[in-house]
């Protein structure tokens, strides 16, 4: 799908185990399935159904998304830094498009 | 069978007063499946109340986008953390709205996002602990503009 944008906010470093925030923000416009055409039919449901975050390829938190949750998919959520690394961000969309964004933090 | 005109007028009156009382009863049941949703997370297990907190505006003026954020006290070791949380709004037509999963490496079980409310409603999110536990949390929201485009 076009204009599907992630951004993701992640502190470029951290103590050794410190726990930080992260917001994620993607851009998409989570068709519920319940919206009507100017003709009277129902828009197909078109939703990202999936968000996940992993740190070096641990999972750190995830999320089973259904189409209550409002466009353009905000997510804020706590992450535990052992060490230096990379977290990655994945959302899955309904048509299987996989969108991924990742982001390097350095342990002082 | 043959009705005269008093049997069909019984029978109008009858059908109006079911009408009436089945609407008037069922906002006050759940409107949707929430309540099954909840009993399938749970396993029929009962939920404590105090170790989670959902929160949520009492006033939601547009339907479309709630802000909400679930927190549950809980160490985040890797014997005792919460496994997941689940979201449900009891007056959307699909009562489901998002699982939350955590893991030992979350840190803090706190999540926050934006919801979608059709209406008044009380949402609900029930969390499940690594020691098979379970707690959960309720916030009555008053939507103003609906988020369902009607």
């Amino acid at each position: 799908m076009a204009n599907v944008k992630p951004r993701v906010k992640v502190p470029k470093s951290a103590d050794a185990g410190e726990i930080i925030t992260i917001k994620t923000l993607i851009s998409h416009p989570m068709e519920s399935g319940q919206r009507k055409d100017k003709e009277g039919n129902l828009i197909p449901r078109q939703i990202i159904n999936r968000f996940s975050c992993e740190f070096n390829g641990t999972p750190v938190f995830a999320c089973d998304i259904e189409p209550a949750v409002s466009s353009n998919p905000y997510f804020e959520f706590k992450a535990r830094v052992p060490e230096s690394g990379e977290f990655k961000f994945i959302w899955v969309d309904d048509d299987g498009s996989v969108y991924e964004e990742t982001k390097k933090i350095e342990v002082k | 069978m043959e009705l005269n005109r008093r049997q069909i007028m019984a029978l109008g009156v009858g059908s109006a007063a079911f009408a009436t009382t089945m609407s008037l009863s069922l906002p006050a049941l759940a409107a949707n499946d929430a309540q099954a949703l909840i009993n399938a997370f749970t396993g029929g297990a009962e939920a404590g109340e105090g170790a989670l907190s959902l929160d949520a505006p009492e006033i939601a003026e547009n339907g479309n986008t709630v802000p909400i954020e679930v927190t549950v006290d809980s160490p985040m070791t890797d014997d005792d953390y919460v496994e997941a949380v689940l979201i449900v709004a009891n007056g959307n037509p699909n009562a489901s709205v998002a699982t939350f999963h955590f893991t030992p490496m979350s840190g803090e079980a706190l999540a926050s996002t934006r919801i979608r409310l059709a209406k008044t409603q009380d949402v609900i999110a029930v969390a499940r602990m690594s020691n098979g536990t379970f707690a959960i949390d309720r916030k009555t929201v008053k939507v103003t503009i609906g988020g369902c485009g009607g």
